[in-house]
């Protein structure tokens, strides 16, 4: 490719490729604190991404994205130029999603305080994202708002602080609260998901990155409800992880211990939050009764 | 070819399979397919009372009655031993138990 670079996030080392130059500089601004290298182009990479033209034309006339690499999806539609960071981010979770073997890969996010991790699960739109990075940014450590790596072998989970991707009214809320802009990628308007903004995670949560931590809670939330605190029996955990994993079949036997062995040691919890206000304040009275 | 009443159920090997009781069903683990199942009341007990030596779906019926209150849900007019007949086909054909086809005692 023209331009690339290679990025590390958590365990995982990408090589990003792309047919323009804008994307890269996007990437290596947004990822330069990240250790191992990060933006270098050096080094051996689990994962390639290929920010293509759709066509050898489409490079300069209409440039238009489409998301290739070791892992692709055929139907994916292409994006305009001018949402590429959109494009790596979507192309960086593909290969995670579908290559990723060396841990039980559950869709949510997660923070640690005190040693201990809290892990957020729910469908899009449940505000888990927004909560982690709300936590992120009030005495927690950010650990990852997309991805949480379960190693089935020891229990514990892998850090995966992506760059946060703030949908729509995250933006506005999470701009009010963060004070460097430095931190933010360009405004994505219009893209097929709304509005998109990229949110670099505290330099703490990067810089300790390879620290993995063990699970202490499990929550399910729910965004646009009345407040409501919720057990979830250990059987509907158990289905609702199997369904958040992207590769829990891949993994097989190993899965099956790791995820039953997490059920088993803790407590699992749905909440319901009309504000980011109250799900912080539902995490911190739930994370202190659980540590009581 | 009619010899289910005669056909008798085993346990599969031990490590063959993994078991999870969780709150309100058990977690099976299949290791030769790789596939997960959940399984409701009565089929985690048929796995409990299932060994090596095969029993016909009378005796199982028999043992399930005698360690368990029963009572059918909505099936009030099936047999037990016709339910768990059906159960136990459905186990087998997922790899959960052994089923075999036999002419009666000693095989």
């Amino acid at each position: 490719m023209r331009h690339q670079c290679s990025i590390s996030v958590g365990p995982a080392r990408f090589r990003i490729g792309s047919a323009w130059r804008a994307p890269i500089e996007q990437l290596r601004r947004l990822y330069a604190d990240y250790p191992g290298g990060a933006c270098g182009n050096d080094g051996a990479a689990d994962f390639t991404v290929r920010l293509e033209p759709v066509s050898p034309l489409r490079r300069l006339f209409r440039p238009s994205v489409a998301i290739a690499g070791d892992y692709m999806l055929p139907e994916a539609a292409p994006l305009a130029l001018r949402h590429a960071l959109l494009a790596a981010e979507m192309g960086m979770n593909l290969q995670m999603a579908l290559g990723w073997r060396r841990h039980l890969l559950l869709h949510a996010s997660a923070v640690e305080r005190d040693g201990r991790a809290v892990l957020m699960t729910g469908q899009s739109g449940s505000g888990k994202s927004t909560l982690s990075a709300l936590l992120g940014e009030g005495g927690w450590r950010f650990l990852g708002d997309e991805f949480v790596l379960l190693d089935p072998a020891t229990g514990m989970v892998h850090p995966f602080p992506r760059m946060i991707s703030l949908k729509n009214e995250a933006i506005g809320a999470m701009e009010a609260i963060v004070g460097d802009p430095s931190r933010f990628g360009p405004l994505l308007a219009d893209t097929p998901k709304g509005a998109i903004r990229h949110l670099r995670p505290a330099a703490d949560a990067i810089a300790r990155q390879g620290e993995t931590v063990r699970p202490a809670l499990l929550l399910f939330p729910r965004f646009g409800h009345d407040r409501a605190i919720r057990p979830v029996g250990r059987d509907e955990a158990f289905v609702r992880l199997t369904q958040a994993s992207t590769n829990y079949v891949t993994l097989g036997e190993r899965s099956f211990a790791g995820l039953t062995a997490l059920i088993g040691a803790v407590p699992s919890l749905a909440i319901d939050y009309r504000s980011g206000t109250e799900a912080q304040q539902l995490v911190e009275q739930l994370f202190a009764e659980q540590a009581a | 070819m009619q010899d289910d009443e005669a056909s008798r159920f085993a346990a599969v090997q031990a490590d063959a399979i993994l078991r999870e009781p969780l709150d309100g069903f058990e977690a099976v683990y299949h290791r030769s397919s790789g596939l997960t199942h959940l399984l409701a009341e009565p089929a985690p007990q048929l796995l409990d009372l299932l060994t090596d030596t095969p029993l016909t779906v009378a005796e199982i019926a028999g043992q399930l009655e005698g360690a368990y209150d029963l009572v059918p849900d909505g099936e009030a007019d099936i047999p037990i031993a016709e339910i768990v007949a059906h159960r136990l086909e459905e186990l087998a054909a997922l790899g959960l138990v052994l089923k075999v086809a036999g002419k009666g005692p000693g095989r």
